[in-house]
């Protein structure tokens, strides 16, 4: 079989496709949905931090779907606890290798619920404690491991399970919590970026670079959810390219408490042609897409004006 | 857990798993309806299909540089064909 040669054949490690290297540190044969967005960000996440990383995850999607007990998808050391402790299993980590004086990574790996609910607490902590690991989340805007619950990271009038499109509500009532900012308020020493998963090279980028800083780095990965989103499941790139478009996943860092963007759409979409071809959003009026549209148009010129007057966060 | 149990799943402390990558074991390519189909004359190489698989099955031939698909592990999700910017992937039903 060609496959089964070519399988053989390509091994060298140093070889790049597209900007990225070769090997692969994630095995095949994970349970993940087909299509699934966050899969590609814990794939390039581990790629960016390389072969000498610890990492840690907490309960969710990637957890679950990459190691069933007696199988594991890892080909790297990877410790799972709790829901709501990665960050302080990574604090741990990061304070022994510390002390023995490795220059071992540490990454952790976790999904928007454990980072902004469950896990806000360890993760807060962990940062005002200045170790020295690299965060990244994987936001797919709800539980979606448990069923589709609403978390602090989904949208306003995203129906989910909890969250219903109904006669009294119509989809989750409440704004997204703005992660990247409540992290960068601990302390100017954390690296905080946003990224987003139809731009691979950039998000590696930015996970390199959180690895490389000293002191906490946070990433916050935007990846579609096929089953949770009522999307196809060959339209997931698709989706968080039409994000990126209509300006509701910015791309920014945020080093030393100044905020910059890295890239900005050329000629910005109006948020419908994102929000319709999604099943959580089919149910929205009129007024609601307006609604969605000014609150990202604020945040947006809020960015904008951060950006330009360099004022430290 | 009963005693029979236990001696059928041995479990180390700490539920240690020891082989790494022992994922590859499970065949996701069974949940296939729809496989993809590369076209390898047309295919240009850039490594768009393999940057975007989640499923870690597009490997690029060392020897031309095309597009390979691994249909042990396909999940046919279709990202490959929607992403490939000559389009020379092609979904196709799956029929045995």
């Amino acid at each position: 079989m060609p496959e089964e040669e070519n399988k053989k054949e390509i091994k060298s490690n140093e070889k790049l496709i597209a900007g990225m290297p070769e090997e692969e540190l994630i095995a095949s044969g994970h349970r993940a949905c087909a299509g699934c967005g966050s899969v590609l960000a814990v794939r390039h996440a581990i790629k960016a931090a390389g072969k000498n990383t610890i990492v840690v995850a907490a309960t969710g999607c990637m957890e679950v779907v990459t190691s069933p007990y007696p199988q594991t998808a890892w080909k790297v050391p990877w410790i799972h606890s709790l829901f709501e402790n990665a960050a302080a299993v990574a604090s741990g980590i990061a304070t022994a290798l510390k002390k023995q004086g490795s220059d071992t990574n540490v990454l952790v790996l976790v999904g928007d619920g454990g980072t902004f609910d469950i896990g806000l607490q360890a993760l807060s902590g962990a940062v005002e404690r200045n170790h020295d690991f690299c965060y990244v989340c994987y936001d797919n805007e709800a539980y979606m491991n448990t069923g589709i619950q609403r978390s602090g990271a989904t949208p306003q009038h995203a129906a989910t399970t909890t969250s219903p499109a109904g006669k009294l509500i119509h989809g989750k009532v409440e704004w997204k919590k703005n992660m990247p900012f409540i992290i960068a308020g601990h302390s100017e020493n954390v690296y905080v970026a946003t990224a987003n998963i139809a731009f691979p090279i950039d998000f590696y980028k930015k996970v390199k670079k959180g690895i490389e800083h000293k002191g906490p780095a946070y990433i916050q990965v935007y990846t579609p959810c096929v089953p949770g989103w009522k999307i196809p499941s060959n339209i997931t790139i698709e989706l968080a390219k039409l994000a990126y478009k209509s300006k509701t996943t910015p791309l920014y860092e945020i080093e030393n408490g100044v905020l910059k963007f890295t890239q900005k759409p050329e000629n910005p979409i109006p948020v419908d042609r994102y929000l319709l071809l999604q099943g959580r959003f089919k149910h929205l009026n009129k007024i609601e897409i307006a609604e969605i549209q000014k609150h990202i148009d604020d945040t947006w010129n809020k960015l904008l004006r951060l950006e330009e007057t360099e004022v430290r966060i | 857990m009963s005693p029979k149990k236990q001696e059928k799943l041995p479990m180390d402390i700490g539920a240690v798993i020891k082989e790494p990558g022992s994922s590859i074991k499970n065949k996701t390519g069974s949940w296939r309806s729809l496989r993809p189909e590369v076209n390898r004359d047309q295919c240009i190489k850039c490594g768009i299909c393999w940057q975007f698989c989640p499923d870690m099955s597009i490997k690029m031939d060392k020897k031309d540089g095309t597009a390979v698909i691994d249909y042990d592990y396909c999940k046919g999700c279709g990202i490959c064909a929607m992403q490939c910017p000559v389009k020379c992937i092609k979904m196709v039903k799956e029929e045995k």
